[in-house]
């Protein structure tokens, strides 16, 4: 039986030099820990895009440790780092999504463009549809070429009504008619997807803030949940995105994608340090079974299982 | 960590200048800051180490050991070895055949249905006569997109719904190409991991059958340390001929690109600058050594500025400036010129320390709206002769005319002057853009580079000229 955890470390498994067998066969080896070792263990850690500033305090703190005698073999180390990472990821990582106490949980999907916001979101309705939950879709990227059609089938595929306009209406028009669709048709949950962007283009940005205005003017406290859907195979750039689309569009969570790739994504513990955003979903394939709560001990034994 | 890896290396190595007592263990330092900068800028762990003991032993060595400014000569040696890894710009792609093939590869959500769409564009304002081929049977909706492009660019696309056999799907588009007697067929594929076995063997099919010209990466800008391992298995499995990188209007350092370049050893041929079929562009080497290095795009920028601005506008701007007869109506031009280039916001990014001004200041493009909001209500003899503005009743008429409070209108007058007296002062007005200020002097590591960069604005000047004639 396939369980979320193997399913899990298995996506993350794939990649052939293991961040363990790194650091045992550079440390396993050694008399005692020098500098050089210190650099290898620095670079077994910056390859899973844990990013400069984590890795170093891990670092740091590995060699305080091992100076002061408390640790001493490759076991520890690795028994450290996972312990470090957990405590970077924090409990306040995995949070709930909190549902509307009336009404539908508006969940609106943002991101730079190409990172998974489109088949995210017909994973999600596909999880919560057979949650047995009604969930409405909102095709909101009147932008990009075939983008509507694209969360039509998934539409289909999840026997989910999208509610959508023309190419090139405004986005912000056709979530103010979702949520008024979503709650005349007592929805549970509206999932709105968006156009891709870069933050780095205000004017976009500016549309996303647009978008949450207007929904609020339907129903006061929604959007419910703002997204951040984060390709995991993303470098240091994720901390940038996170950065701005926290202060244009005020999102309150993550979706890492492509995690069955080689990436490890450690770029989200990068983020979850510094902006303190829960993690939700995990992305682990195409199909619309291939996403996973996130789990921040699965995923720190994943960054180190053999 | 910091933005900038030039202002870093120039704080490394100043305490030092000048005394000419550069040691080793003041370059270990400095190359530690390199490392950390193309780490930061997800270069690949194992390219920056070899990347760092190359440029470390050229360090020391007489030239940055006995210069008096050795953090621009660090700097130098760190820029030019960068620009030559990345490669010679602007390799052709191998369009001798007929048709010529063209196999789009990547990850999924690089931008290989769109940058198909892009590459297809760019060759028919070549003349090229093109068929582009959906052969993405996996992702929903991946056909429409790409007929849809088709559709607006006015590109045939071959399609077959009824069908997920890849190899078939190509091979009839390939007897279509032929009967059509088109130049370029480009083939769109399906977003795949490097990894997949069986998705890597349909592209090895396709490649058997369609003996591509051309097999080109799609590669996103921001791909982080797995970007080795992406391009090396690519190339592995079919041999690419070049690396298209995309979303390089992100401002992700890119460090991607020198780790796909070098584990490739595969020339960049394009990039990708936005989400438009128009956005595409060809690489060169040296704007993407600074943007890994963090140096800003000024070669970019100048190059824009120049294509932007014709000579004669600029040249007439500073005959007015040294004659002190700048007015408003060149300043509202001016700003004009501004928007085209992209903005005040697109303008700061592209240089050194800028994105650094703009969060420190709040700089947006707000700000030049409501200048432009003033300067339009002034009348064209008020713009003119800015000297009759004393008078408060004119301040207030533009205020309320502008919408900005009577304030506003006062400040711009105060810079407006301080400004005039500024440029007439310089012997020489170098145009809006051309240089002078401290950010730009800060990257011209040498003599050398600056007139690299110098040269590059004149010879792009010189092509919008030829393109006028
Ligand atoms: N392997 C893998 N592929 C994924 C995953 N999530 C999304 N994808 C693929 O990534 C590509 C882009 O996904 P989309 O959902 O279209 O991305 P998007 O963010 O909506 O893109 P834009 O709307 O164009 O900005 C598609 O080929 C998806 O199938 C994932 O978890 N794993
Ligand atoms: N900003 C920006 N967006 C781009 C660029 N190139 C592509 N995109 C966007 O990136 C997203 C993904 O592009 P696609 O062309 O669908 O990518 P793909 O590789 O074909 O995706 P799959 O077929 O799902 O693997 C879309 O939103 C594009 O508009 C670029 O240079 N800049
Ligand atoms: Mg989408
Ligand atoms: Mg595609």
């Amino acid at each position: 039986m396939e369980t979320i955890y193997t399913k899990f470390k298995s996506g993350l498994q794939r990649s052939k030099t293991l961040l363990v067998r790194n650091i045992q066969s550079v440390f396993g080896a050694a008399e005692s820990w020098d500098k050089i070792d210190y650099e290898q263990l620095e670079e077994a850690l910056i390859r899973t895009d844990l990013g400069v500033q984590v890795t170093r305090r891990i670092v740091e703190y590995i060699k305080e440790q091992y100076e002061r005698g408390v640790i001493h073999t490759t076991s520890d180390i690795i028994e450290c780092t996972k312990q470090l990472l957990y405590v970077f990821l924090s409990d306040d990582c995995e949070t709930p999504v909190v549902y509307a106490e009336s009404g539908p949980t508006v969940i609106l999907m943002v991101g730079v463009n190409g990172s998974g916001k489109t088949t995210t979101t017909g994973k999600l309705a596909n999880m919560w549809q057979q949650e047995g939950k009604s969930v409405l879709l909102a095709a909101c990227d009147t932008f990009r070429a075939a983008a509507i059609e694209q969360l039509k089938i998934w539409g289909e595929r999840t026997g989910c009504q999208v509610i959508s306009g023309k190419y090139g209406a405004d986005p912000a028009s056709i979530a103010f008619d979702a949520v008024h669709a979503a709650t005349a048709r007592k929805s549970d949950i509206l999932i709105i997807d968006t156009a891709g962007r870069q933050h780095t283009k205000k004017g976009l940005m500016d549309e996303l803030a647009k978008i949450k205005r207007i929904i609020q003017k339907a129903i006061s406290n929604a959007p419910h949940e703002t997204w951040l859907v984060v390709d995991g195979s993303t470098g240091t750039n994720a901390l940038q995105q996170a950065k701005m689309f926290q202060s244009s569009a005020d999102i309150n969570g993550l979706c890492i994608t492509k995690l069955d790739g080689t990436s490890k994504g450690g770029v989200v513990v990068a983020i979850h340090d510094e902006f303190k955003l829960p993690i939700k979903f995990v992305g682990l394939g195409e199909k619309e079974s291939d996403i996973q709560i996130f789990n921040a001990k699965v995923f720190c034994e994943a960054l180190f299982s053999e | 960590m910091f933005e900038n890896i030039s202002d870093k290396l120039q704080d490394t190595f100043k305490n030092l200048t000048g005394r000419g007592k550069l040691t080793e263990s003041n370059i270990e330092d400095a190359m530690r800051d390199v490392r950390l900068a193309l780490l930061e800028a997800d270069v690949n762990y194992k390219i920056v180490k070899e990347f760092v003991d190359e440029v470390k032993s050229e360090c020391l060595g007489e030239r940055v050991m006995k210069s008096i400014t050795p953090g621009q000569q660090a700097i130098k040696i760190v820029n030019d070895h960068l620009v030559q890894l990345m490669g010679e710009s602007n390799v052709a792609l191998d369009l001798s055949a007929k048709p010529s093939i063209i196999l789009m590869v990547g990850l999924q959500g690089g931008g290989k249905t769109t940058t198909t769409a892009k590459l297809a564009h760019h060759l028919q304002k070549e003349g090229k006569s093109i068929l582009m081929v959906a052969a993405d049977v996996y992702r929903p909706a991946a056909i429409d997109q790409l007929e849809f492009l088709g559709r607006d660019l006015n590109i045939p696309v071959y399609s077959n719904k009824g069908t997920s056999n890849v190899t078939g799907i190509a091979t009839t588009a390939l007897a279509a190409a032929h009967r059509d007697n088109v130049d370029v067929m480009l083939v769109d594929t399906a977003g795949r991991l490097q990894i997949d076995q069986d998705l890597i063997q349909e592209l090895k099919n396709l490649k058997q059958h369609l003996n591509p010209a051309e097999i080109l990466l799609i590669a996103d800008t921001a791909l982080g340390q797995e970007a080795v391992s992406v391009a090396s298995h690519f190339n592995d499995a079919l041999n690419l001929t070049g690396i298209v990188l995309t979303k390089m209007d992100s401002d992700a350092h890119g460090g991607a690109a020198l780790s796909m370049r070098k584990v490739t050893g595969k020339p960049i041929k394009f990039v990708g600058v936005g989400e438009k079929t128009q956005d595409f562009e060809p690489f060169y080497p040296d704007r993407m050594a600074s943007r890994i290095l963090g140096m800003g795009d000024v070669v970019s920028l100048v190059e824009k500025a120049a294509e932007t601005i014709s000579e004669e506008e600029a040249k007439k701007l500073e005959q007015k400036m040294l004659k002190k007869k700048y007015d408003f109506n060149d300043f509202l031009s001016q700003l004009g010129q501004m928007k085209k280039l992209g903005g005040l916001g697109t303008i700061l990014d592209m240089m050194p320390g800028g994105k650094k001004l703009k969060d420190a200041v709040n700089i947006d493009d707000n700000m030049l709206t409501h200048i432009e909001a003033i300067l339009s209500s002034m009348t064209p003899y008020e713009r003119n002769h800015p000297d009759v503005l004393k008078e408060m009743s004119r301040k207030k008429r533009i205020a309320k005319g502008s919408g900005r409070p009577v304030d506003d209108v006062q400040q711009l007058l105060k810079r407006f002057d301080m400004m005039k007296s500024m440029v007439s002062n310089h012997k020489k007005f170098p145009g809006m853009f051309g240089g002078g200020s401290g950010q730009y002097n800060s990257i011209k590591s040498s003599g050398q580079q600056s007139k690299t960069m110098s040269q590059k604005a004149k010879k792009a000047k010189r092509k919008k000229h030829k393109k006028k004639r």
